[in-house]
């Protein structure tokens, strides 16, 4: 529902709210990681492997609540047969303190390769999800989303 | 947009039940009230729905077990459940000549019938209980009226919320009344109602009472908040609950 | 106490592939947060998660900081005899959570 008739925001109270969104918003800051540190996390776990672009696919909202809790679904296109699976699947941000998030060991018994989480995330970015299959051949998808912030950022 | 508000009260009008008590008056009129989860994306609505996705429910299930344990358990005494219970707190306990909220007065059920001791405020055993209670309120909308009881109850809370304070000299009417729907850095400033409480919040990372959100508020305006569960809290529960009477209870709700 | 949810169905057809639901009670402190005092508070997570039906190994997770609180799965298997799943969680200082649920396949 939209408001209608709100009186408009004197620009006293707008200063103030001001004041209050940057008084809240004091926690410290974490170095974060970098693509590069992505970079390396995935090549310190896959080395020079051939990663193709394709078969992954990463669901995130387009717009998350705030950074705490965001849902993430990895749906990949596998039959799932003891002769054709996939082995494992490791979620990586450019951007958390840490590049590595969760990652799943799958079964020919998973029968669908479709792991749904809630992860944290340290600020709009685009999360790589990287699939590695029976054969050792990996796959790669990636999706971006916004993560605004939350204003009473307490104690 | 004057014509579609018009409309609106029409509607609200139109649909909601006639009352004895004339309903005092609030900044907001009743039909444009709407809960905090009208601010939430549609993902966020859909987990609070979900029984199974909402970690609320991992409190509610750990109050289900609270209820059963013990040799007077609270279970024996209510056997048919508490349904529609929590739409009218906080409210008067006439052995104490006070007002409580859901938490007191299964702290005094604890005290009174089952000679134990009241559990600390904000503990994960109140809170559990208090979220196992109040589920099963969920959909039914908030009934608090003010009595001659309650009257000065209800005063003093309503005084809190229109008082300025803290550093940033900023009331709760100024941002619930005046300024809902804006956006404050990234956040949208709901109406603040009480009907999501308890709570998870993803911003805690946990599950908490009203109090925690309301000491929240004020430590937000860099004010000095009040203890959680003291009377001045109640008070001003009491005021948001007759404010937010007719807003379905959600608790557990999922909030920021 | 810690509190575990599970969403198993009670009964499925064999071969089906069933979607299976964990959820605990944890709060994962992430070891990158400061305290009131602007001290860090030390990190407290569980780092693994394992499945097992009938006994087998059947899809586990390892758990960084960046698992949100409360860590919820949502996952699949492929149902082929009747029995159980037990879900099990462990922490970084070896501490475990587990529950099962029985499943009847026809
Ligand atoms: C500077 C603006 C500001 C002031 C002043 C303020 N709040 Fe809030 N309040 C917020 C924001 C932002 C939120 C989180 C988003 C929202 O509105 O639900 C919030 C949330 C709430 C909520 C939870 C609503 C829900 O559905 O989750 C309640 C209840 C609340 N406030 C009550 C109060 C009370 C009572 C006071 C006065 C003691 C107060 N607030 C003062 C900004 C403010
Ligand atoms: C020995 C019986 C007994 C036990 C045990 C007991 N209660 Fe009660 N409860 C009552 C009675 C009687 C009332 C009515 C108010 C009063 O007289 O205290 C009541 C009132 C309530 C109410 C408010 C009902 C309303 O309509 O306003 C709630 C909620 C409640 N109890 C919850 C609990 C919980 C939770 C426990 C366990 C921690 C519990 N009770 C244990 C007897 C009991």
């Amino acid at each position: 529902m939209m408001k209608t008739q709100s009186p408009l925001l004197s620009r006293r109270t707008m200063l103030r709210l001001g004041a209050v969104s940057v008084s809240m918003l004091m926690i410290p800051r974490i170095a974060a990681a970098t693509e590069d540190e992505m970079n390396e996390a995935i090549n310190a776990m896959f080395g020079d492997r051939v990663i193709t672009e394709g078969r992954v696919n990463v669901d995130l909202p387009p717009i998350a609540e705030n950074g705490f809790s965001v849902p993430i679904d990895i749906f990949i296109d596998s039959p799932m047969t003891e002769d054709d699976y996939v082995k494992q699947i490791v979620v990586f941000s450019p951007r958390n303190p840490l590049p590595v998030l969760a990652q799943y060991h799958l079964t020919p018994m998973s029968g669908r390769a479709d792991v749904s989480a809630r992860i944290r995330l340290g600020g709009t970015q685009s999360i790589r999800v990287i699939a590695e299959m029976n054969d050792g051949t990996l796959w790669s998808g990636a999706k971006q989303t916004l993560v605004t912030l939350a204003a009473c950022v307490i104690d | 947009m004057r014509l579609l508000a018009a409309c609106f009260l029409f509607v609200g009008a139109a649909c909601s039940p006639q009352t004895t008590q004339r309903e005092p008056d609030f900044p907001i009129e009743a039909s444009l009230r709407v809960s905090g989860s009208s601010f939430l994306t549609p993902e966020t609505v859909a987990q609070q729905n979900d029984d199974f996705e909402n970690p609320g429910y991992l409190w509610v299930e750990r109050g289900a077990d609270l209820f059963e344990q013990g040799e007077t358990s609270c279970e024996g005494c209510h056997k048919n459940g508490l349904e529609g219970v929590a739409t009218h707190y906080p409210a008067f306990d006439t052995g104490t000549q006070t007002l409580v909220n859901l938490e007191g007065r299964i702290n005094l059920c604890r005290t009174r019938h089952q000679g134990l001791t009241a559990l600390p405020y904000e503990s994960d055993q109140l809170l559990s209980l208090t979220a196992f209670v109040a589920e099963q309120s969920r959909g039914l909308p908030i009934s608090v009226e003010v009595t001659p009881q309650t009257q000065s109850a209800f005063e003093s809370g309503g005084a809190y919320f229109m008082t300025r304070r803290g550093q940033l000299n900023l009331a709760c009417t100024q941002c619930h009344d005046d300024n809902w729907g804006k956006q404050l850095r990234g956040d949208t400033i709901s109406q603040g109602h009480s009907n999501g409480f308890p709570a998870y919040r993803f911003e805690w990372e946990d599950f908490g009472s009203l109090h925690r959100r309301l000491h929240d508020c004020d430590t937000g305006v860099r004010a000095e908040p009040m203890e959680l569960g003291s009377q001045t809290y109640i008070d001003l529960e009491f005021y948001l609950a007759v404010r937010a009477s007719g807003l379905e209870l959600e608790s557990p709700g999922i909030r920021r | 106490m810690t509190t575990i949810r599970l969403s198993v169905p009670e009964t499925a057809d064999r071969g089906e592939i069933i979607e299976l639901r964990a959820m605990i009670q944890h709060e994962m402190e992430s070891g990158f947060r400061f305290g009131s005092r602007g001290e860090m508070i030390p990190q407290d997570i569980i780092t693994k998660f394992e499945c097992f039906y009938n006994g087998t190994l059947v899809f586990s997770s390892d758990f960084h900081p960046g698992v949100a609180a409360n860590p919820i799965l949502k996952f699949y298997a492929r149902a082929n005899e009747s029995g159980s799943f037990e879900f099990v969680w462990t922490d970084q200082n070896g501490q475990s959570w587990s529950d099962s649920a029985q499943i009847e396949v026809s």
